[in-house]
């Protein structure tokens, strides 16, 4: 059967949900082969076997914390050379979408990035993705080499799939260009303890209407209550009251969670192309006439310091 | 000798506009309105900013698009780039990123580099990879996606602030950079600015010009290929409440109808 490459994303050896995702879709196109780089790869092995990798392709160099990028590129050249796979699929992120791309141009193929769907085809694989602020939906293939597709977070489920996710030493020989590019110094993400933006299946999201840092607990209580995530659009990130990283929209992240939940949000078209395609949405917004109600399965219109936490009480009601 | 800043920048359909794709699957850009994309301002801003550290340094923007594309050139002619090249043939229309960078890359070789800063995203494709693949074809370090950047002594050095943690990263001249909307709001023309653009030097380029052959580029030439685009159905108008007092818990009520909580 045909191998498919499967680029593994993981922090220290933990295994991030995107990864379990992109195995669902290679298994469609034939038997995963996963590769793992960096400090802590060998300890994805049984996780990723559990989900379908038959093998998992493994290198540790140091190249990869130190420089950019590029040692990552060369790994994955290597892991196809040696595989001669059908795809190559890869979880969208931003430094993943870099190495992706550079990895098709250097293996002669095409790239397509941010798939929310991947198909086999009669002519290879089939992409589905999202285009002007996902107010379209195409289908692509690559029509020339190995497709590398990269697919965004949440487009399938994660199913376990015994395999026998044997290890491999991948090995690896870095150009000169490979080190080009220095990581100085690495500050880790402190985490908020609650789940990853792009990965949650809650979102809740706070807008200018928040008017104030200290007033996002109160998103963050009606967030906590649903066991979600926290966004925020690019004004209230603007302002200072909450970290870029929890932005959603054309510039932060893009979200596709089964609930998104906005709250003193106008709804501008830089932030619906990050949150259009949640599977359902509600908004609290006291302008009856935003552009976000457009969009709604259900909307409140009225002042969010009412209905949020009023809402908050009545779930943990409801939850007891 | 002068630092040499080459800033390409992308002529882009206006989002708040009605955009669509053409007949062949491509992105329409002849009947909506264009305009410079906005990510590639901060572009711009960064790459005047590095020039105003430098003893002596040229800007040139470089755009690769149709006629109109001039417009863009325009505006970043007149935040105070020095001058500009566009790369317009008809046998680009089409072009998919890695056609694109092809282009580009030969486009910045013949302007001469020792810097490229680009934006972090054109915000109509918004792939975010041809930085990445530009640092690939002219072979040098790519030191990208970077919120802060100087450049001093041969070296630039920058910000990235990842998924997982931030980034200082470090590179030797010549580099690819690109910049996010986090590196510092863009300056708008002035008056002085706008006058002054009108007499700067726009050179134009053909395929021919840089050597490339029409079957590397456009819709033949791409390595990918749209099969088909459909407007997504507008979502099925939902229910829209006015809070009486009750409005919370009129919301828990749908929530729990629809087994979230
Ligand atoms: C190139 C570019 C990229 C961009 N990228 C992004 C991006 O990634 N993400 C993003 O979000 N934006 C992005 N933007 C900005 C975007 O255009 C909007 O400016 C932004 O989304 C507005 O944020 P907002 O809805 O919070 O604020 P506003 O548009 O000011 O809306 C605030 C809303 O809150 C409501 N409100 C106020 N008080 C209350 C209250 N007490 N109770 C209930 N409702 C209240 C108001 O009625 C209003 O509708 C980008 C813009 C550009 C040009
Ligand atoms: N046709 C183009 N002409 C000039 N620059 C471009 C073009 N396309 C992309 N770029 C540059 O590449 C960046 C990233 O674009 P993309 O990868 O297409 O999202 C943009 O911000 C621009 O700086």
């Amino acid at each position: 059967m045909a191998d498919v490459v499967v680029y593994v994303d993981h922090v220290d050896g933990a295994v991030r949900k995107p990864t379990l995702e992109l195995l669902t879709l290679a298994r469609r196109l034939g038997e995963p082969v996963a590769v793992a780089l960096g400090a802590g790869a060998a300890g994805t092995a049984r996780v990723l076997g559990e989900h379908g990798a038959v093998r998992v392709l493994v290198s540790e160099a140091a190249e990869f914390g130190e420089f950019l990028v590029v040692p990552k590129v060369e790994a994955l050249q290597a892991a196809v050379e040696a595989v001669s796979p059908v795809a190559v699929l890869v979880a969208s992120s931003a430094e993943a979408k870099e190495v992706a791309a550079r990895l098709a141009l250097r293996i002669g193929s095409g790239v397509l990035t941010d798939a929310v769907d991947v198909e086999a085809g009669a002519e290879g694989p089939v992409a589905t993705q999202s285009a002007f602020a996902a107010s379209f939906t195409t289908k692509s293939r690559v029509s020339r080499g190995v497709p590398v597709i990269t697919v965004k977070p949440n487009s399938a489920p994660v199913e376990p799939s015994p395999a026998a996710g044997a290890v491999e030493e991948l090995s690896v020989s870095f150009s000169e260009g490979a080190r080009g590019t220095k990581v100085v110094s690495r500050t880790p993400r402190e985490s908020s303890g609650r789940p990853e933006l792009t990965e949650a299946a809650i979102v809740v999201s706070g807008g200018r209407g928040v008017n104030g840092a200290e007033n996002f607990a109160v998103i963050e209580a009606l967030a906590d209550s649903l066991g979600a995530a926290v966004g925020a659009s690019r004004a209230a990130v603007d302002a200072g009251w909450y970290p870029h990283t929890n932005q959603v929209g054309q510039t932060g992240k893009s979200v596709s969670p089964q609930l998104y939940i906005a709250s003193g949000i106008s709804g501008a078209i830089q932030h619906r192309a990050g949150m259009q395609t949640s599977k359902t949405i509600v908004a609290v917004n006291k302008d009856a006439e935003a552009p976000i109600f457009d969009l709604v399965d259900y909307g409140v219109v009225g002042d969010l310091f009412d209905v949020v936490p009023q809402l908050t009480e009545e779930i943990k009601t409801r939850k007891g | 000798m002068s630092l040499r800043i080459v800033v390409p920048v992308k002529f882009v359909p206006d989002a708040t506009g009605e955009r669509r794709f053409g007949d062949d699957l491509t992105v329409d850009r002849e009947d909506v309105d264009g305009l410079l994309s906005e990510l590639d301002e901060y572009a711009v801003e960064q790459a005047l900013q590095i020039a105003g550290e430098a003893d002596d340094a040229v800007v040139t923007v470089v755009t690769v698009g149709p006629e109109d594309a001039r417009d863009a050139l325009r505006k970043a002619l007149s935040m105070g780039a020095d001058k500009a090249v566009h790369v317009e043939d008809d046998d680009v229309h089409g072009s998919d990123v890695i056609a694109t960078s092809l282009v580009l890359a030969k486009a910045v070789e013949k302007t001469g580099f020792d810097v490229v800063v680009c934006g972090m995203a054109s915000t109509d494709g918004t792939m975010g990879v041809l930085p990445a693949l530009l640092a690939e074809r002219l072979g040098v370090p790519q030191v990208t996606l970077l919120s802060e950047v100087s450049v001093s002594g041969g070296v630039v050095s920058g910000r990235r602030d990842g998924d997982a943690a931030t980034e200082r990263l470090e590179a030797s001249l010549p580099a690819v950079v690109s910049v996010t909307d986090q590196s510092g709001e863009a300056r708008y023309p002035s008056f002085k600015g706008i006058m002054a653009a009108k007499k700067k030097p726009v050179e134009s380029l053909d395929l021919d010009d840089l050597g490339i052959g029409a079957d590397e580029v456009g819709l033949g030439g791409s390595w990918t290929l749209v099969e088909s685009a459909a407007e997504r159905p507008a979502r099925t108008a939902g229910t829209v409440v006015k809070d009486e007092g009750e409005g919370g818990r009129q919301l828990a009520e749908f929530l729990a109808g629809q087994k979230f909580i």
